[in-house]
Formats: C-alpha cells, structure tokens, sequence
C-alpha cells in the first residue's frame, strides 16, 4: 500500500514538472526575460499569479523556464553520466586484467572526492554556462555507474547462459548485448533516478553559487540567488522556486524509494 | 588489525596522488596563460617570461609536476594572486569556521537520526514508521540553501531572535559566535537528518531480522535491552560509514550555506577565489577539502572495527 502511494505521488509531482518543462518550450504567460521596470517587485496578483521581481519580470514564467532549463540539464547529465559510466563499466568488467585494474584505480580515486568539489574543479575549467554544468556533474556522477554496470558485468558474464550464448556460435560483443547488458538496465535505472535528483540539486546549488547557468536566463537556483536582498520586502520571490526545487527532489525521492522496490529486491526495505 | 591499518592507509596514497594530479592539471587546462592572468593584460614581455622561469614553467609538465608536489608536500601552496597572502595560514583559518559548523551539525543529526531510525525500524510499516520515514524524505528533499534562506528569514528578520549577517570568532566572544552559528547548524542537522534517518533505520531492519535478536526476545529480554544492546551497535556500523561520507561531503558543498549566512568559511574561499581567479587559492582549497575528505573517511574507516570487529578478520 505504502509503496502504491510513493509511486502515485512520486510519480504526480514529476509529472508536473515534466509538463510544466514542456509547456514552457512552447508557452510561458509572459517571457520570462522581459523586463518590465514599470511592474517591479509586484505581489502575486490576477496579473502576476506568482507576483515579479526586482527587474518586473513574471515570477511564474520564470519558474517555468526554470523548470525546462532544470530538467533538460538533469537529463542531459544523467544520460552523459549513464553513456561514460555503461562504456567503461563493460570494457573494465569484460576486458579485466590490468586495464581493468588502472580504469577502477581512477574511477575508486573519484569515487573517494566529493561530487560537487569535482564539479566546482571542472566549473573553473569550463566556466559557468548550461552545457559546462553538465560536462562538470556528468564526470562527477560517471564513476558510480562505472562502478555498478562492471559489477553487474564481473557477476554475470560466466553464468551459464552466457557461456551457452558463446557455445552456439554468437559473437562476444553479441553475448554482452543480449544477455550482460539487460542486467545492468535494472540498477543503471535505479541509480538514474536518484542521479535525476543529485544533479537537480547540485545544478540549482551551482547556480545558487553564481557558478551555473548564468543570468538573465531563469533557473531555479539563480532565483533563489537573486532574491536574497529582497527577502524581507518580497518574500514571495524566495518561496517560489524554493518550493519548487524541494517538490521536484520529493517526487524523485518518492519515485526512487519505490523503483528500488520494485527493481531491486535486496534493498526492497531500505 | 595492524595489517587492516596498512592496507587502509595504502589504499590512500594513489587517491590523494590522483587528486594532486587532477588539481595540478585543471589548472593548466584554463584557457589562457596563468602567468598572463597574474600579472594583467599590461604586462611587459620580459617581466612575463621572467615570471615563467620562476615558476617553472619553462619546464616540461613531469618537471613541473614534481617540483609542484615537492613544495605541496611541505605545506607551500604559493600565495594568493588578490592579497599576496600565503594560501596555507588563510585556508587554515577559514577551515576553522566551516570545520566546526560541519561537525557540531552531523553529530546533532547523528544524535536524532539514529534512534529515530532505531525507533522506525522497531515499528517497522506501522504508523510510527510511516511517520519518521516521511518525515525524513522531505527533509531530504529540501535544499540547504534553501532552508537556511527561510530560518533566516524567520528567525532572524520576522522574530529578530538571532543575527543575520556576519560572524565571531570563538576566540573573541564565546555567546557571540555560538549565537551567529545557531542557525547554519540547525540548517545542516536539519538536512542530515533525512539522509541518516533512512539509513540507520534500512540497517536497524537488516538487523532486526537475523536470528540472534529472536534468539534474545525468546529468553525474555525486554524490548529495550535487546534494542539497545542487540540492535544498536550491530545497526550503527552502516550508518557510521554514512556519517563520514556526509562529513566530507558537506564539507565540499559547504558553501552554498556559507553564503546564505554570510560566514567567513573555506567553501566562500574557494568560490570567491573562482571569480577572482586566484587560481593559487583555488588549487588549495580543492586539495585541502579533498585532502581533509580523504582523512575524514580514513579515519572512519580505522574506527569502523570498534562498531563492527568483524572486518578486521577479513
């Protein structure tokens, strides 16, 4: 029962933002960059549902860009991390040997480094822009799916319908694809989903740092900067996006606990 | 346990050389010459190449490296580009205010979250544990900076309780600084909580289903005493492992908090030297955290068989 319910409200929350991210490549109420000087810092109204801000730009639209800019970078990140992390977790787990021994070596090293420190290491590099945040969170969260796709390679790759696959004449590469690969589909999607919700995090907490997406462009975590000096005055500015980032993180939350359930039955009561 | 000790210790030593080379080389990845950045756009050509002789510079990269990491290894990270400061007294300094935010926080988080997934897990998909669980995973779901930017809100403009902006050092006024840190430390628990809740309460379940609780009921045991003694340290191990991990993370993402509260601590130094780009200062901070992250976890890691005297026998 419990588990129908995070998957139902999991589920309806992501949904939201997904929609809203979608809705806002094609509409926003206003644009969300227009600067209106003469409607600064308004109160949510009938005009303004989720009031403006210190330039008279629309709250809302601006949270819905947020949203898009959010969860395309998210994805972006994840699918980078989940490509970086499946190809060398296969040739580490399949090769083995010494080239699997310096590939884990390094991916060990990263994995002992936090995340966002590897990030803001990279961020110096690349600079603050949209596709610079998912190159610097994508090569921080690469080495864990290394680190699950070679284990999942390492334990199944000598079972029996494995070696069966070999026996009756199909090619190695064929044997990883058709039968290691589907094994690795189960925990890469669990790992996916709470990735989804780290890199939403880490993405507004970069931009929050001034170190993200840089402004005008409209991001959760830039607004959230940028309503500081107004916190007192216009409170509404701060709670928005706020609550925003803390719904999308509880649906991922929500929809992870009860993927892991249904996908991975040695964590079933974690 | 000796030979625990050593394998554990050599398990160290080719993460921090990787990370020395990841700092080293992320450097000189920056478009453009540091030495350029240094001394501004105006600088006169042979100041320039001066510069670089005595940087070494000049030298191939596996020369530079080494003569890098021989002065990293006695403590001499260069100075700061902004203020010509040694960069080692100032990230030491600043190291002390994000340093003790982020221990008191994970041992107040530590201190709730473990009976309280102690607590769950004894009262495993009944209401008490739906109650914690949820409670944990949105509390889990809400961002630092965000969090901290409504208790401020709070306590600090709407009750005018506690200050807003700024710091004390400890050494100067003990009430003082322990009134400017209340609010980042409660944000931190805050969030921890979440995270340590749900895996102390997972352990507490493992350990509640294996032979030697039903064993200790069967023999009439109170419920109390088998928790405390039975459960409690066999379900602590996992969580104790957690609480490393989340010390040097909170540490490298530290600041985010420290700049909704304004404080004066290592993160703040690492961001504002990005902007500034004062890359010596950058360079620092980075092998610093990740030097303090990789003794945190070292040390944690030491302790581990006091809680669990099983992985010293393997």
């Amino acid at each position: 029962m419990k588990l129908r319910g995070n998957t139902l409200v999991g589920g309806t929350l992501i949904g939201i933002v997904l929609l809203t991210a979608l809705t806002a490549a094609v509409w926003t109420p206003y644009n969300p960059l227009q600067v209106n000087l003469r409607a600064r810092l308004k109160p949510p109204s009938d005009l303004y549902w989720l009031g403006t801000d210190e330039f008279g730009r629309d709250v809302l639209s601006r949270i819905m860009a947020g949203a898009g800019t959010s969860v395309l970078v998210a994805l972006l990140t994840v699918t980078f991390a989940v490509v970086v992390g499946v190809i060398l977790g296969v040739v580490a787990g399949y090769v083995r040997g010494w080239t699997d021994r310096i590939l884990m070596s390094v991916n060990d090293a990263l994995l002992a480094f936090p995340g966002i420190l590897l990030a803001l290491g990279v961020m110096v590099v690349v600079g603050a822009n949209k596709y610079g945040i998912v190159l610097a969170l994508g090569l921080a969260y690469a080495p864990s799916v290394v680190r699950v796709v070679r284990g999942t390679v390492l334990s199944v790759r000598e079972r029996e319908y494995v070696e069966a696959s070999r026996m009756i004449g199909n090619g190695e590469i064929y044997s990883m694809v058709r039968h290691v690969m589907p094994n690795c589909i189960a925990p890469i999607a669990v790992l996916s989903t709470s990735m989804f919700g780290w890199v939403l995090l880490s993405e507004s907490a970069l931009s929050f740092l001034g170190l993200g997406v840089p402004p005008p462009a409209p991001t959760w975590g830039n607004m959230l900067a940028a309503s500081r000096p107004y916190m007192e005055t216009a409170t509404w500015l701060g709670i928005a996006p706020g609550l925003c980032i803390a719904f999308t993180l509880l649906g991922i939350n929500l929809l992870g606990d009860s993927l892991r359930d249904r996908l991975d039955p040695r964590m079933a009561h974690a | 346990m000796l030979s625990y000790i050593l394998r554990r210790l050599a398990f160290t030593i080719p993460t921090l050389l990787l990370v020395a080379i990841a700092v080293f080389t992320l450097v000189r990845l920056i478009p453009g010459d540091p030495v350029q950045l240094m001394l501004g756009d105006a600088a006169d050509p042979a100041q320039v190449t001066e510069m670089r002789r005595a940087l070494g510079l000049e030298e191939p990269l596996p020369v530079q490296f080494a003569l890098w990491l021989s002065k990293v290894a006695v403590g001499d990270l260069g100075n700061s580009i902004s203020n010509g400061l040694p960069v080692l007294p100032l990230m030491i300094e600043r190291f002390q205010v994000s340093g003790v935010i982020v221990l008191l926080a994970v041992l107040c988080a530590a201190l709730i979250a473990v009976p309280a997934g102690l607590l769950a897990a004894w009262r495993q998909n009944q209401p008490l544990d739906l109650a914690i669980v949820t409670g944990a995973t949105m509390l889990l779901s809400i961002p630092t900076f965000w969090l901290g930017l409504l208790l401020l809100l709070l306590f600090g403009l709407k009750l005018g309780w506690l200050p807003v902006v700024g710091y004390v050092p400890f050494s100067e006024n003990f009430g003082q600084a322990l009134l400017y840190i209340v609010l980042p430390i409660v944000t931190l628990t805050m969030v921890e909580i979440g995270v340590m809740t749900r895996m102390s309460r997972a352990a507490a379940i493992d350990v509640l289903r294996l032979d030697y609780v039903t064993h200790a009921r069967a023999k009439g045991l109170p419920e109390r005493r088998v928790l405390m003694r039975h459960v409690l340290p066999n379900a602590f191990a996992p969580t104790w492992t957690l609480i490393g991990l989340i010390l040097g993370n909170l540490l490298g993402g530290i600041a985010v908090l420290e700049t909704v509260f304004t404080l004066p601590g290592l993160g703040r130094l690492l961001v504002d030297s990005i902007f500034a780009r004062d890359y010596p200062v950058v360079q620092g901070c980075l092998l610093f955290t990740a030097l303090i992250y990789v003794l945190v976890n070292l040390v944690v890691d030491l302790c581990y068989p006091l809680f669990d005297p099983r992985v010293q026998a393997e």
